[in-house]
């Protein structure tokens, strides 16, 4: 080649936000892999019950609530990209609260299992690596759930500028990320270790 | 993102109060503490790490003297445990980690044309958090006796097999400072690392395409994402170690069920990407060091980037040759010894492009070179006793035996801490603005190098006649003696050649002189700017047109992108 290469005029780089909050999204989901991977191994390996089989029942509304949770959150950003801010606050709030009702579901499947059928952290592997993957996930919905709720509050007092769309699109991106998170965790445990 | 808007990125002025004199000791940890700037936390990373090297260095003395002749009572037994495990766990994470981040962070946004890191302040967080993990690790000396009688410091080795762990076993509070230790190092190792991924896929300046990214850069991606992968399964077995000792929980509790080898699967899954992410940022300063020092462009550099890549996958995929002893099964047996052959091809391809880049070069054996020539025999030692381990007959005979020592202080001393050595004489010039001093590193290079092998290489043959490791003493008569007395001999030339380094260190910053912008004539972004660089970086943004953007400033009637 003897002629200079021609420069592209437009020098674009890709957002720091998003490749940031792809590469957060990359390292949490080796750390959920891992705790995947133990429940995954101890399947079947409890020395003494209660066992998955005996205690655990399909978790239809909340599962629901979260996956749904999902849609309302894109229409609210569709909302944002319009410019409609109420129909933003309207989708936003509906989705805290599915997320919230989430949490409340766990809360309650939680208080059953312990006080009803006698099964916590330390009663066998099942509940070791039943806790520890689903309190994992719940951290993160408590997290979401923290993030979104200020986004709303901020939104409403006014204090997010227009142009701070793709802020806001990072939540969400997270938002998906927690929901991804729960087909694979429900899969593991409500479905395939139910067996057990 | 254009260059208007990396306004948002400048660092912060420091406060201008308290009647601080400018130079004065306030001033300066004033300025520490508030720094956003990444060369200023870059000099802390590596200046921190260098600390913590000769702490831990010390330790591996007072191992080596314990170990000289044998029934020896320099030291008592569960003091050598300590010892072990601290030397052991703050080489790999407060040594190593820091400094090669310190590398990364002082070196990539000059490299790439930018003026800060992505995010300044995740960045000074990512310091502030490794740093306090150190001192939370030391501080177990102090902080963890006290009921029980039970031990201070983590004892437990550094990777802490599990039953040794457990409650029962590990009484009082060491293992705990050893679990939140490392908890909290691996945030701030993930926080810098997307702070290096962001940074390099999104701040390149004009006309700096991934093609045309220095070597340096390109391996330093390559650790960014093994870090992000590799971290979490280290934070996720301390996360159950803590739920197994405070909560009950079972994970490595064998007798509910739990499984002891687990712990070993998890902790390998990082602990074997962990050593490439410490020896790809050596690579990475041999590839910046050769090519400059033999007058001549890198030889194969799509065939470098593609062998790091290759290096950071397998990486991922050959953790439990750290376990053919466990006893698994001979499928498994024979996957992780092929997959620990495979990572052989991509590190061979590497060397043998360093020296395609020497070959036919004006060699020029200034300091850093003379480092990343001893690196280069060195680094081809450990890769062969390397290969011989992953044979697992082999392994059967001598894991856990000197000879894994000796293989992997090759690899970590041999490998990275002399290109650390070359990176830090290549590099003080631009940090500091002055020359290091030749006779007083050429010293340093002979003693530490000689001292060196003469440590470390007669434990292969105590490995051979096999001395297992981590014991604090052993008879007379075994064979052990004679390789054990050349071994602590070595390590007092390591600390003689160390002295003269970290007196040129201070020597050089007073008496040396100055450097200029360009010492060593090379190619790269980072010799564009003064030395030392302003807060700013760069004057104008430069725009690059080739591998070797300087080279095409200095030559423009000869200029690289013709040819590429």
């Amino acid at each position: 080649m003897t002629a200079a290469p021609a420069q592209s005029l437009e020098w674009k780089m890709p957002s720091t936000r998003k490749v940031a909050v792809i590469s957060l999204i990359l390292t949490e989901s080796a750390l959920f892999t891992i705790f995947l991977v133990a429940y995954l191994f101890y399947m079947g390996r409890s020395l003494n019950p209660p066992y998955p089989s005996q205690v655990l029942t399909f978790p239809l509304f909340a599962t629901i609530a979260l996956l749904s949770s999902s849609f309302t959150i894109v229409f609210s950003e569709m909302a944002l990209h319009r410019g409609n801010r109420l129909a933003f606050h309207f989708w936003w709030a509906l989705t805290i609260a599915l997320g919230a009702y989430f949490l409340w579901f766990t809360g309650t499947e939680w208080k059953h299992l312990i006080f009803t059928e006698h099964l916590t952290l330390a009663t066998n592997v099942f509940g070791t690596t039943f806790y520890s993957l689903v309190g994992l996930h719940a951290s993160h919905v408590i997290i979401g759930l923290f993030l979104l709720t200020l986004i709303l509050v901020l939104s409403l007092l006014g204090k997010i500028p227009a142009d701070h769309t793709e802020h806001i699109e990072m939540i969400s991106w997270y938002w998906h990320f927690v929901d991804v998170i729960w087909i694979v965790v429900v899969t593991v445990v409500y479905i395939i270790s139910i067996r057990y | 993102m254009n260059h208007e808007t990396l306004d948002d990125n400048f660092q912060i002025p420091p406060p201008e109060r308290i009647g601080a004199e400018r130079g004065s000791l306030t001033r300066i940890v004033q300025e520490m503490v508030f720094t956003v700037d990444h060369k200023t936390l870059g000099l802390m990373y590596i200046a921190s790490g260098l600390l913590f090297f000769v702490v831990s260095g010390l330790m591996a003395v007072m191992i080596r003297i314990q170990l000289a002749v044998p029934r020896n009572h320099f030291l008592d037994p569960d003091v050598f445990n300590r010892l072990f495990t601290m030397h052991g766990t703050a080489m790999v994470f407060l040594v190593g980690m820091p400094i090669i981040f310190g590398f990364a962070n002082y070196l990539i946004p000059l490299m790439i044309g930018a003026r800060d890191m992505a995010f300044p302040r995740l960045n000074a967080f990512g310091f502030w958090v490794f740093f306090f993990s150190g001192l939370l690790l030391y501080f177990s000396y102090l902080g963890a006796p006290g009921l029980y009688a039970a031990g201070s410091a983590p004892d437990v080795g550094w990777f802490a097999y599990s039953p040794l762990t457990a409650k029962a076993f590990s009484r009082g509070h060491s293992t705990d400072y050893w679990t939140l230790s490392l908890l909290l190092g691996g945030i701030g190792s993930i926080a810098t690392s997307i702070n290096i991924i962001v940074t390099t896929l999104c701040l390149r300046c004009k006309g700096m395409i991934l093609g045309r990214l220095p070597l340096f850069v390109w391996m330093f991606l390559v650790v960014a994402f093994l870090v992000i992968i590799a971290m979490p399964p280290l934070s996720a077995c301390q996360i159950m170690l803590i739920l197994d000792r405070y909560c009950g929980a079972h994970f490595f509790d064998t007798q509910a069920g739990g499984s002891a080898v687990l712990w070993q699967h998890f902790f390998w899954i990082f602990g074997h990407p962990e050593v490439y992410i410490l020896i790809l940022p050596g690579f990475a300063v041999a590839s910046e060091v050769i090519p400059v020092f033999s007058r001549k462009p890198i030889f194969g550099y799509p065939v470098m980037v593609a062998a790091s890549v290759m290096i950071g996958f397998i990486s991922l995929g050959v953790w439990a040759h750290h376990m053919f002893t466990v006893g698994m099964t001979s499928i498994g047996n024979t996957f992780f010894a092929i997959s620990t052959l495979l990572v052989a091809i991509p590190t061979g391809i590497k060397i043998f492009n360093w020296i395609g880049t020497m070959y036919g070069g004006k060699l020029r054996f200034e300091l850093p070179m003379l480092f990343c020539l001893a690196f280069l025999f060195q680094f081809l030692i450990a890769g062969l006793t390397g290969v011989m381990l992953a044979i697992a007959p082999f392994d059967w005979q001598l894991s856990d035996s000197y000879f894994v020592v000796a293989h992997f202080h090759y690899v970590l001393i041999g490998g990275l801490l002399f290109t650390i050595f070359a990176g830090l004489y290549y590099w003080y010039p631009k940090a500091l603005g002055k020359m290091p001093d030749f006779k007083l590193g050429l010293w340093h290079f002979i003693l530490f190098t000689v001292g060196f092998h003469i440590t470390f290489f007669p434990q292969h043959i105590s490995g051979f006649l096999g001395m297992p490791r981590r014991i604090y003493t052993y008879d007379a008569g075994r064979g052990w003696d004679l390789w054990n007395l050349i071994s602590t001999i070595g390590v007092f030339f390591q600390v003689i050649g160390i002295l003269f380094f970290v007196f040129n260190l201070i020597y050089s910053y007073v008496k040396g002189k100055k450097a200029g912008d360009d010492p060593w004539d090379a190619w790269s972004l980072e010799w564009a700017t003064t030395s030392p660089p302003p807060s700013y970086n760069f004057e104008t943004i430069p725009e690059v047109r080739s591998r070797r953007p300087l080279w095409d400033l200095k030559h423009p009637d000869d200029p690289d992108w013709k040819y590429e």
